[in-house]
C-alpha cells in the first residue's frame, strides 16, 4: 500500500518499487531514481518537454476508489487496493508524478510500443553505424540494440536528404541521420537565446535547417552536438578524428572564466581529443561554451616552454637570483593558479618577504556561462590569503616600485608582466624568475624560467564565483622538461629558507585543511565531484566584477540595496 | 515590404484577434500572399518582426503549407482541375492549351508575366468537367476551344492595360 509522504513529496510506484519524489518530477526522472531506465530521445532534463519521439511510452494507473464514497476498492485476490490502469500507453516525459501514480515500464505492451517506435525511427535512418561518427555514444544505436529487430522489413527506398550541411563554423549537419527530436532547436531557443534552427518542409521530408542567411554561430553551438541523440550534428573539430570508445574520460574544470563549468576531458595515449560539459545542476547544468572546448589546444602549442635542465638546477639558479635581490622581491601570483599553487605561492612570498600582486582579467560576461572575471580562481587567492583585496588589471604599484628601485626581482607565477602594464624597459631593470607554460615576453626576459603544467596535466582545485570549491584531475601526463607547479614552488620555498611543504597534492591538502579555516571540512580526496560551497561571508564586503550568469546572481551592491 | 495600404490596415486589424501575437502568423501570410502573390524572404522577415518572432519560426510555417508560394506568380493564376472527372473529360489537354497559348510551363510565370498555369485537385464541379479557375472565377466545360477563348480574353485585357 502506498504510504503518505512529506507534503512536497508524492509517492509513486514504478514497476512495483515505491519512491517519494518532489511533486512535478516527470516519470522518466522518477524512474531513473529507482534504477529503471525509460528510453527516450527528445526529452532532455534541462529543456522544455515536447513529447515528439514517443519512445518513453509507459503504462499509467491510479489506485481505484469508489466514485461516491471515495473508499478504496480492494482487490480480493491480492488483498491490496485495485489499480485502474489506463488502457493506452502514455508518454513518460510529459507525465508528472502525482500521489499514488502507478507506472509499469516492463509489460509486453510497452515492449511492443518501443519496438514499434524504433522500427519507425529506423525507416529513414541510415543503417551504417560502422561509418558514423556518433557510434558508441548514440542513443538510437543503444536503444536499437534493446528494441530493434536486427533486420529491416523496409524494402522501399529511404529518403534522400542533405548529408553535409554546414550549420555554422563549428557544427555540421547530416539531415538523413536526424530523428527530428528537436533538442537542438529547443536548446538554441531556450538556453542560447539564438533561435536560428527549425524544421522546414514538415512531413516525410522534414529537414532541420538554419534560417537562410543566418548561421548557428553562437558561442554555445557545440552543445547541440552533445545533446543530439544521433549522429546528425557533429563538431567540425572532432568529427571523424577518433572513436569515442578509445578515449579516457577525466573530470576537469573550464578555466576560461570564474563560472567554472564542469567538464570532461577525453584523451587517448596522452593526447586530448575533445572537451565536453559535465552535468552539475548547481553550476552549468549540462552546458559549456564553445570557446572552453578549444582550450586543450594549448597543451601541444608551439610556444610551450620546456627546459633541458633538471628542476633541481633550475631551483638552485632561481634561489641564487632571489638571494641577490633579498629584501627587494615582489611576487606576481595568478588567478589562474589552483588553490594549492596559490597557497604555496603565499608561502614562497612569506619566505622571501615579498609583496604579492595579482593580475585581474576581465571581459564582457555573456550572462550564460562566461562571467566578466576571466580568471578561474581569484576567490582561491582570497581564501589562501595570497591577496586580501580584489586585484586590478594593471600592475601600476609594481611598476612604480621597479622605477624607484625598491623592487629588484620579481617572481612571476604564470603571469605575463608586459600585458599587465610593465614596460620592456622596466622588465630590463629587474631579475625575473618565471613559472609558466607558454613563451611570452616575460619568459623571454626572465633570468630563470621554470616550465610548468597546464590544467590538463595536473590535479587541483579552483574556487568559482559562487565560492564553490571544485576539483580537476590530471588528464594527460606532462611532456619531458616540464615540471609540476606544486613541486617547483615547494622546492623554491624550501631553498629560500621557508617552511618545508609537501609537493604531493594529498599531503599538501592535510596542511591546507589545518591552516585555512575555510577549507577545514574537506580534502581533495573527499571533495565531491560537484564541488563544495564554501562560506563566503569573510569576503562579502568585496565588490566582485561578475554580473548575472546561469545559476549565479551577484550579491546586491550597496547602492542597489539603498535604492 | 511594399504592401497596399488596405493590406496593412487589415494586418493591423487581424493581430489583436488572437491571444498571442504568434497565432496571427497564418492570417498575415494569407494577407500578404493575396496582396503580393507570393511569400518572399523579405515578407517572412517582415512578418517575424511584426509578430515578435524569429524568421525561422515563420519560415517553418511557410514551408509546411504547399499553398504558400515561395516563388513569384503571374498576374493571373490559372488553376486547371486534374482530378478524375476533369482528367477523363480532357483536363490535361486544356492545361496544355493554356501552356501553349502563353508559351509557358507548369508552375512558371509566363514570359509576358501575365499568368501562371497549374494543376489543382478537385474544384467541386465534376458535372461540368473539365473546369478551370482563373483567380477566383470558375469556368466550366473548358475544352481546348474555350481555353483558347479565355486566353484571348486575358491577352486582350493585358494589351488594353498597356495602352
Amino acid at each position: 500500500m502506498i504510504q503518505p509522504a512529506k507534503p512536497d513529496l508524492v509517492t509513486v510506484n514504478i514497476d512495483g518499487k515505491e519512491i517519494a519524489v518532489p511533486k512535478g518530477t516527470n516519470v522518466i526522472d522518477a524512474a531513473r531514481q529507482v534504477g529503471v531506465d525509460v528510453p527516450h530521445y527528445c526529452y532532455h532534463p534541462k529543456l522544455s518537454v515536447v513529447g515528439n519521439c514517443r519512445m518513453c511510452l509507459v503504462e499509467l494507473g491510479m489506485p481505484a476508489v469508489d466514485p461516491v464514497s471515495k473508499a478504496p476498492i480492494m482487490d480480493p485476490a491480492t488483498g491490496r487496493q485495485k489499480v485502474n490502469w489506463i488502457p493506452r500507453p502514455q508518454i513518460g516525459c510529459a507525465t508528472y508524478a502525482s500521489q499514488g501514480l502507478h507506472i509499469r515500464t516492463q509489460t509486453a505492451q510497452i515492449k511492443d510500443c518501443r519496438e514499434g517506435v524504433t522500427e519507425f525511427l529506423l525507416i529513414n535512418h541510415p543503417l551504417d553505424c560502422p561509418i558514423c561518427d556518433k557510434a558508441g555514444e548514440c542513443m538510437l544505436q543503444e536503444q536499437s540494440t534493446g528494441y530493434g529487430r536486427g533486420y529491416s522489413r523496409f524494402i522501399e527506398n529511404k529518403n534522400v536528404k542533405p548529408k553535409r550541411t554546414l550549420l555554422g563554423p563549428r557544427v555540421v549537419l547530416d539531415d538523413e541521420r536526424c530523428i527530428l527530436c528537436s533538442r537542438c532547436i529547443r536548446f538554441c531557443k531556450e538556453v542560447a537565446k539564438d533561435d536560428v534552427l527549425g524544421f522546414i518542409d514538415r512531413g516525410s521530408y522534414s529537414t532541420l535547417t538554419c534560417y537562410p542567411g543566418k548561421a548557428l554561430e553562437n558561442n554555445y553551438s557545440l552543445n547541440t552536438v552533445d545533446i543530439c541523440p544521433v549522429g546528425a550534428l557533429t563538431s567540425t573539430d572532432f568529427r571523424f578524428k577518433m572513436r569515442v570508445w578509445f578515449l579516457k574520460q577525466t573530470n576537469s574544470i573550464d578555466t576560461e572564466s570564474s563560472v567554472g563549468a564542469n567538464t570532461v576531458v577525453w584523451s587517448r595515449e596522452g593526447v586530448i581529443h575533445r572537451i565536453t560539459p559535465r552535468r552539475n545542476d548547481e553550476v552549468n547544468d549540462t552546458w559549456m561554451a564553445d570557446s572552453g572546448r578549444l582550450l586543450y589546444k594549448a597543451v601541444g602549442a608551439e610556444n610551450r616552454l620546456a627546459s633541458k635542465e633538471t628542476l633541481d638546477a633550475l631551483i638552485a639558479s632561481a634561489a641564487d637570483v632571489l638571494t641577490d635581490a633579498e629584501g627587494a622581491i615582489a611576487v606576481v601570483g595568478s588567478g589562474r593558479s589552483s588553490v594549492e599553487e596559490q597557497f604555496l605561492t603565499r608561502k614562497l612570498a612569506d619566505a622571501v618577504k615579498a609583496r604579492v600582486f595579482l593580475v585581474a582579467r576581465s571581459g564582457a560576461g555573456d550572462g550564460i556561462l562566461i562571467s566578466s572575471d576571466r580568471n578561474p580562481n581569484v576567490r582561491g587567492a582570497l581564501i589562501t590569503g595570497l591577496i586580501d583585496k580584489l586585484p586590478s588589471e594593471r600592475l601600476d604599484t609594481l611598476a612604480g616600485g621597479i622605477d624607484s628601485g625598491e623592487i629588484k626581482a620579481v617572481i612571476s607565477v604564470g603571469e605575463d608582466l608586459t600585458s599587465a602594464g610593465i614596460t620592456p624597459e622596466q622588465l630590463g631593470k629587474i631579475s625575473i624568475v618565471h613559472f609558466g607554460t607558454h613563451a611570452n615576453s616575460t619568459s623571454d626576459a626572465a633570468k630563470v624560467v621554470v616550465p610548468t603544467l597546464t590544467v590538463f596535466e595536473k590535479a587541483g582545485t579552483f574556487v568559482n564565483q559562487q565560492f564553490r570549491l571544485q576539483k580537476f584531475a590530471k588528464a594527460v601526463p606532462a611532456k619531458p622538461g616540464m615540471h609540476d607547479d606544486l613541486d617547483a614552488l615547494s622546492r623554491l620555498t624550501a631553498a629560500m629558507g621557508g617552511a618545508s611543504l609537501p609537493s604531493d597534492l594529498h599531503e599538501l591538502w592535510e596542511v591546507l585543511t589545518k591552516e585555512l579555516p575555510a577549507l577545514a571540512t574537506t580534502t581533495y580526496r573527499t571533495l565531491p565531484e560537484t564541488g563544495l560551497l564554501l562560506d563566503a561571508t569573510p569576503w562579502s564586503g568585496l565588490r566582485f566584477p561578475e554580473g548575472e550568469t546561469l545559476h549565479f546572481k551577484p550579491a546586491a551592491s550597496e547602492e542597489g540595496v539603498k535604492a | 515590404m511594399n504592401l497596399k495600404p488596405e493590406t496593412l490596415a487589415r494586418i493591423d486589424e487581424v493581430i489583436p484577434h488572437y491571444a498571442s501575437k504568434r497565432s496571427a502568423t497564418l492570417p498575415l501570410l494569407h494577407l500578404i500572399q493575396e496582396d503580393v502573390g507570393w511569400i518572399s524572404k523579405e515578407a517572412i522577415e517582415w512578418v517575424a518582426a511584426k509578430l515578435e518572432l524569429q524568421p525561422i519560426n515563420v519560415y517553418e510555417v511557410v514551408t509546411f503549407y504547399p499553398m504558400f508560394r515561395q516563388k513569384p506568380i503571374g498576374r493571373r493564376h490559372i488553376k486547371v482541375c486534374r482530378t478524375l472527372s476533369c482528367a477523363l473529360m480532357g483536363g490535361y489537354k486544356t492545361c496544355e492549351t493554356f501552356e501553349k497559348e502563353f508559351d509557358t510551363k507548369m508552375g512558371e510565370v509566363s514570359p509576358d508575366g501575365e499568368v501562371t498555369v497549374e494543376f489543382v485537385e478537385c474544384l467541386a464541379s465534376c458535372g461540368t468537367a473539365p473546369v478551370v479557375m482563373i483567380d477566383d472565377e470558375l469556368h466550366e466545360n473548358v475544352d481546348s476551344a474555350k481555353a483558347k477563348h479565355l486566353c484571348g480574353q486575358i491577352k486582350a485585357e493585358a494589351s488594353q492595360r498597356k495602352t
